[in-house]
């Protein structure tokens, strides 16, 4: 109902392992239903009949760690093309858009062979192929329906349309009134089934505003993105989703269309629906269209292991900005058996105003606003992070926040923490789940991302089961092993004063 | 607080921006789908109840989830605090439960909570307090006599006066770092007037001059159950429930009512503000002018007008800035409205650097352009099903139905306001959608903002009229002054 109701659906959002509780296990088995498609696609529905409407989730499992070489932000662009339409949406003519979609993509790789020559470039010629690239692009515009498929979508009553990309995975989402559920089947299936790369040198332009937007113009952006490429050097998570500007200023409409044939395959897929829907009736709907999708080869995707780090790195960033203290250790992927006691480290050091490091950061030594450790940066599909950070109060500098929090990590290594902190962190665990299955939006979210990570939804329940065990002797092993200062990267903002020069009457000028 | 940090901390992930008829057959034209018309559905409305203290109390059962929440509303925020302590009612919003109670200090409520995994928390807006608690339905009992003790009996412990203190201190130190934080202050004060209560903001000086007695009056002045709607939702029985609540305020006495504030707008002169950044490559712009009342009867062609013009993926803005030229990634608006005072017409969008004048041209030429292109037939009615097709998610949770009543509560506005809105989207027409766009936004009026690197601008800003460079320093803390002296 606002106005600004769009600028906020830019806001960050983040996948979150919901917790869970087993008792309501059984509730759902009877709710819940899935099914792999003759195509290799799996199908989650959950019947929440609370309101006559339904969310969807399509989780796609690959990121930007799938990106080819040279073509970082591959994966977050195809998301982005996913919402210019089909043959059908989007088009006045698409026999004839086809035709110019062609030579735009031809008059493009000759403009970028000419332009990245190494030797002998001739820059006249770069010029006018740019010219005859860009006048190959205004031919194909005049084809264009302009965003047709998110306006569908929106007529009929969409509700939170949008999409996101990560490293290990994309997805799409949004809500609908229940009487468009076949509506719903058919753009969605259609969309993975006849993508067009209308419009996608205008989009790489958005799509470049949007890393300004979030890294370049953004201190802790900024730091992000020279930190979680100090921490990793072989792994694939060294790359940022965004990508890197050349790249940006590279990939073409026809590597987009290549990926999406990579990686956009039915058993890559795992599509779940929540809400007023019966499954006997939903089931046949979804196969008859996302049915359709064709069967292909699951691609490789091996990638680099990160090797055990050895030595501590350190990215010092100055900028005019107060500063920010982060630290981050290698751990292992979300399958590993300790997972559950990364949970219970998290929550133990970070949840609230009970949690470790507040308690002593910002309320005893009164050195911080904020502090706090969490795993999953980047991502979890893979070996990643957990990170602590803590932003110092004014006149405190990161300095006092390492070695306050590396007071707080050696308590964990050498103290058992408390039979309240272990009840606390459990019941939390529980409560959370809970608090977590009263959403279509959120449950879609889960189911599919549990069906495609663990090949089963359940684990979301089961996960609390895990946490549940977690012993003190675990915290003290798995905090001892991990949080060692070969294996650390720290990243930190110190604050650079403004030159005098650049004050504000120079603006104007 | 935690949550935003470790949310921006996390943010590897980037957006993007009943009865079904069985087919057999898979449509090849999204038009030839059928659409069954939408089961009736009539949401579950809440029990309203008014004490004989004037405590009005809505309780909302929803037996999905072994929960119950509540929340309490009370008049008075921080647009009624005195201009020297601006940051007050921040601070009171915090301390109000970090404080403790008389019995226990916040630090054991944490504990006694958090071991329910409950929430008890406070906060604040510009025209309330709140108080809400969130717990397992087994634990209501408990936590129900912290939210209470809370609610009555808050101690304002001076340790936590400090603590929130700096904490405000940080934010101050920490406001020009991020644009948009920059942008949608500044904007607020260009439309509101700098020393507006909805647009001012805390300084060093406002923070230190807060004291715990500041607190405990407020408390005393605005917490009487005549200032409170309370809302329940979760898994109980209303009748029960209904008992608890009248045992436990029946007995508390009726205060002086919130007194009515009347706020005064000075909106800057029309023109081009600037703040120069040197550590950015792209512009954020943002154009304002003061916008209208909810219960202005021009509301409902202003929403129509908003979805049309910048709302969403297929408005004008969107598809012309974004989609057409490329120029930004964020970029919208529309003709503002809040529920007792005026909203904000808002454009905004960002753009690299080297666009931002031909930007601000680009945003022009659309507002131009609604003159001899108005909004067209074809484009309201896209509007029109957009929001009345999505109305459904206005109701689609019992604990929506709940907000809402209680915001139409605090405001005085008709309980079936929602209601009336649909109705009123209804009856929108072409000329409802031009005559609003000529009444409330208007290019000559704005108030530009741009916020950017000034050497990398494809143009001065100059070029497109006179600039007022907009001074952020932060004012340094008194007892720097002094030192420094």
């Amino acid at each position: 109902m606002s106005y600004n109701r769009f600028l906020k659906s830019f806001a960050i959002v983040l996948v979150l392992a919901a917790l869970a509780a087993a008792q309501d296990l059984a509730s759902f088995e009877k709710r819940t239903t899935v099914k792999t498609l003759d195509n290799g696609l799996t199908v989650v529905i959950c019947e929440r009949p609370e309101a006559p409407v339904f969310s969807f989730f399509t989780h796609v499992d690959a990121g930007s760690v799938q990106d080819p070489l040279g073509q970082t932000g591959l994966a977050h662009m195809f998301e982005h093309m996913a919402f210019k339409g089909t043959d059908k949406i989007g088009t006045t003519d698409y026999p004839a858009e086809k035709v110019a979609l062609e030579k735009v993509e031809q008059v493009y790789a000759a403009y970028i062979a000419e332009r990245d020559k190494p030797v002998g470039r001739d820059d006249q010629k770069v010029k006018e192929l740019q010219k005859a690239w860009m006048d190959a692009v205004t031919d194909a515009n005049k084809y264009v329906k302009p965003n047709e498929f998110p306006q569908i979508v929106e007529m009929n009553g969409g509700e939170d349309l949008n999409a996101n990309t990560s490293d290990d995975e994309t997805n799409y989402f949004y809500s609908f009134p229940e009487n468009r559920l076949e509506l719903w089947a058919y753009l969605e299936s259609e969309r993975f089934l006849h993508p067009v790369m209308r419009e996608f040198y205008k989009e790489r332009n958005v799509v470049i505003e949007e890393r300004r937007m979030r890294v370049d113009s953004n201190p802790i952006g900024r730091l992000l993105e020279q930190f979680t490429t100090a921490a990793f050097q072989a792994h694939e998570y060294h790359r940022p989703t965004i990508g890197w500007i050349s790249d940006l200023n590279t990939f073409s409409a026809t590597d987009a269309k290549k990926f999406f044939d990579k990686y956009y395959i039915p058993s890559n897929m795992v599509v779940a629906v929540v809400g007023d829907v019966k499954a006997s009736e939903t089931m046949p709907v979804i196969e008859n269209y996302f049915g359709r999708i064709p069967s292909r080869p699951k691609p490789d995707e091996r990638t680099t292991t990160e090797p055990p780090q050895n030595a501590e790195r350190r990215v010092i960033l100055q900028d005019m900005s107060q500063p920010l203290y982060l630290e981050g250790y290698h751990r292992p992927d979300y399958r590993s058996a300790d997972d559950a006691v990364y949970d219970a480290i998290a929550d133990l050091m970070s949840n609230g105003r009970t949690s470790r490091l507040y308690r002593a950061l910002v309320r005893d030594k009164k050195i911080a606003a904020d502090s706090a450790g969490f795993s999953g940066l980047p991502g979890n599909k893979y070996p990643h992070l957990f990170a602590f950070y803590a932003f110092p109060l004014p006149g405190h500098k990161p300095d006092e926040m390492a070695a306050a929090i590396h007071v707080e990590i050696e308590k964990l290594k050498n103290e058992d923490i408390t039979d309240e902190e272990l009840k606390m962190i459990k019941t939390r665990a529980k409560a959370n789940l809970i608090r977590s299955l009263g959403s279509n939006e959120g449950l879609a979210n889960n189911l599919a991302i549990y069906q495609s990570r663990y090949d089963d939804w359940r684990e979301l329940f089961r996960s609390v089961d895990r946490i549940d065990k977690v012993s003190k002797a675990d915290i003290r092993r798995v905090a001892t092993q991990t949080f060692v200062p070969t294996n650390r990267t720290v990243g930190i903002i110190e604050t650079r004063v403004a030159p005098p020069s650049a004050d504000q009457k120079g603006g104007a000028q | 607080m935690k949550t935003q940090l470790t949310r921006i901390l996390l943010s590897t992930v980037i957006l993007f921006g009943a009865a079904v008829p069985r087919s057999t057959a898979q449509a090849t034209d999204w038009q030839q789908i059928p659409i069954p018309s939408l089961p009736a559905f009539h949401p579950q409305e809440p029990k309203r109840i008014e004490l004989p203290n004037g405590m009005v109390i809505f309780l909302q059962e929803d037996h999905e989830l072994p929960i119950i929440d509540g929340v309490a509303r009370i008049r008075g925020g921080s647009r009624s605090e005195p201009a020297s302590k601006v940051g007050l009612l921040d601070i009171y919003g915090e301390v109000w439960r970090t404080g403790g109670t008389k019995t226990q200090t916040g630090d054991q409520l944490d504990d006694y909570l958090e071991i329910r995994a409950a929430k008890v928390e406070t906060g604040n807006t510009a025209d309330s307090t709140t108080i809400s608690w969130s717990c397992l339905k087994g634990d209501f009992d408990d936590v129900f006599k912290v939210f209470n003790d809370v609610l009555r009996e808050p101690e304002f412990r001076d340790d936590k006066v400090d603590l929130a203190q700096h904490e405000m201190d940080d934010a101050i130190s920490r406001r020009n770092d991020d644009v948009s934080e920059i942008t949608s202050r500044e904007s607020k004060k260009l439309a509101y007037g700098a020393n507006n209560p909805y647009a001012r903001e805390p300084e060093y000086a406002t923070v230190a001059a807060v004291t715990r007695q500041d607190l405990l009056e407020w408390h005393h002045t605005y917490a009487h159950p005549n200032n409170i709607i309370l809302g329940v939702v979760g898994d109980f029985d209303s009748a029960a429930m209904e008992a608890k609540l009248r045992k436990a305020f029946g007995d508390w006495p009726k205060g002086p009512a919130a007194k009515e504030e009347k706020i005064e707008f000075d909106p800057a002169k029309p023109g081009y503000y600037l703040v120069a950044k040197e550590d950015v490559n792209q512009s954020s712009i943002n154009m304002t002018e003061l916008g209208i009342r909810r219960d202005n009867p021009d509301y409902y062609a202003t929403q129509v007008f908003n979805e049309a013009f910048g709302g969403g993926f297929s408005s004008r803005l969107f598809k012309s800035i974004r989609t057409a030229q490329g120029l930004a990634y964020g970029v919208g608006g529309g003709i503002g409205s809040a529920f007792d005072h005026l909203g904000i017409v808002r454009i905004a969008m960002g753009t690299k650097s080297s666009t931002t004048v031909e930007s601000i041209e680009a945003l022009y030429k659309e507002i131009d352009n609604l003159k001899p292109n108005p909004i067209s037939d074809e484009e309201i009615k896209r509007a029109k099903d957009s929001i009345l097709n999505s109305f459904v998610f206005n109701f689609d949770s019992p604990e929506k139905v709940l907000r809402e009543r209680m915001a139409y509560e605090f405001y005085g506005y008709p309980a079936d306001f929602l209601e009336r809105y649909r109705a009123g989207i209804e009856k929108v027409g072409k000329e409802d959608v031009a005559r609003v766009a000529a009444k409330y936004l208007h290019k000559d009026k704005l108030a530009v903002l741009v916020v950017g690197n000034t050497p990398d601008f494809d143009k001065p800003l100059t070029a497109l009229g006179p600039v007022t460079n907009v001074n952020i320093a932060i004012p340094p803390p008194q007892a720097a002054e002094k030192a420094k002296q």
